[in-house]
């Protein structure tokens, strides 16, 4: 974020459209790169959370699958809170 | 395949990003600088770089007699008149297109490579045969994109099949530069393509309206010594290329009004 964001923030204008191009280009890049539509990311994330489900309480509003690319390589980053472990079905 | 030339393949993904506009510089460049160098005009649909060259006159057989060994490679070959140095393969009739392979392009690529020290390619728009066949006979490729997020989303693409095909080094090329527009803030910045595609960076080229004249007349900016922005680019290219270290010209530098000194002042990262 740069000085003319925050100053536009402030004044409730758009931030500016350099920094709206970059956010949108490393979002798609990371779907480019790991060949996934956001169709096959969803499916995944919520295959994800139940297998998850099964061992911890998992907050399933709040949990997220996503893409994230630096330097040309892509991570899947989870983010699943967790309320607490179910215990018994750990040996499940 | 002489092991010391180097075979440069010029692509984009994107079309009309600039491609033709650097291999006729850049060759000019090199052969003012005295290596022998040849232009590979890979882009068999729609070719152009003759028109660029100003050598659309002086063809007599291209790529397409040499492969068919209907002619020599010297008989196709156009030299450019004031510089010596460089010489064009012009691109066959668009119908190669239905027949060419990889082992075409190479056979072409390695009898250039034999007679020049720098073969720089040409390569048309898109990732399909065409670019396939260009990529397969090169080892090293400059990829150029404007700081539009098409341009750069397709850059990528490209760089992902370079990737997979070995090739190395990969360059990046910015072309069309607004240092305005990136001081306001409303263009992707040179670090912001860098950053995204994680390539160094050769060089970038100014937008400037002389890019238009020269083509009209045919005489690609470096020919003449002009000192006009991208003229001043492309001859740096050509000299990082060399090996030279020149210092990148700096966007937000070209600006020195009080103005460009507050647009510098506002684009200041904060976090
Ligand atoms: N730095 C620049 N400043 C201004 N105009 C430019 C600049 N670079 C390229 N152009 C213009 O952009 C247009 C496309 O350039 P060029 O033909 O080199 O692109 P290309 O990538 O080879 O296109 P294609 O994909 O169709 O082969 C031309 O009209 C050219 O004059
Ligand atoms: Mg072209």
């Amino acid at each position: 974020m740069t000085l003319r964001d925050i100053l536009n923030k402030l004044i409730g204008r758009q931030q500016t459209s350099a920094t709206t191009a970059k956010e949108r280009l490393q979002l798609v890049l990371a779907h480019d790169r790991s060949d996934l539509s956001p169709e096959l990311l969803d499916q995944m994330r919520s295959e994800i959370l139940k297998v998850v489900a099964k061992y911890v309480e998992i907050d399933m509003e709040e949990g997220a699958v996503s893409l994230e690319t630096e330097d040309r390589m892509t991570a899947l980053v989870a983010n699943l809170p967790i309320k607490r472990t179910i215990k018994s079905s750990l040996k499940a | 395949m002489s092991p010391n030339t180097r075979i440069i393949l010029i692509c984009s993904g994107k079309g009309g990003v600039g491609k033709t506009t650097l291999t006729a510089n850049l060759g000019i460049a090199l052969a003012k600088q005295g290596v022998r160098t040849a232009v590979l005009d890979a882009d068999f649909g729609l070719r152009n770089l003759d028109l660029l060259l100003g050598l659309e006159n002086r063809i007599i057989y291209t790529a397409q007699e040499v492969l068919e060994e209907s002619c020599r490679l010297e008989q196709a070959l156009v030299k450019h008149k004031q510089e010596g140095n460089l010489a064009l393969l012009p691109a066959g009739n668009p119908r190669m297109l239905d027949w060419l392979k990889p082992e075409d392009m190479q056979r072409i690529v390695s009898m250039l490579a034999e007679q020049f020290d720098y073969v720089l390619i040409d390569c048309p728009a898109g990732v399909e045969d065409g670019f396939k066949n260009a990529a397969s006979a090169t080892n090293e490729a400059i990829v150029i994109t404007t700081p539009e997020i098409s341009a750069v989303r397709d850059a990528d693409r490209v760089i992902g099949l370079l990737n997979t095909n070995g090739i190395k080094p990969i360059q990046l090329v910015l072309n069309r530069v607004r240092p305005k527009m990136i001081a306001s803030q409303e263009m992707l910045s040179v670090d912001d393509v860098t950053d995204i595609l994680a390539l160094p960076l050769l060089g970038l080229v100014l937008e400037d309206e002389q890019v238009i004249v020269s083509t009209n007349r045919g005489e690609p900016l470096t020919l003449r010594g002009s000192r006009s922005p991208a003229a001043r680019c492309y001859g740096n290219i050509a000299r990082r290329l060399q090996g030279e270290e020149i210092p990148l010209i700096d966007p937000s530098k070209e600006g020195k009004g009080l103005r460009d000194k507050f647009r510098r002042l506002m684009a200041t990262k904060i976090f």
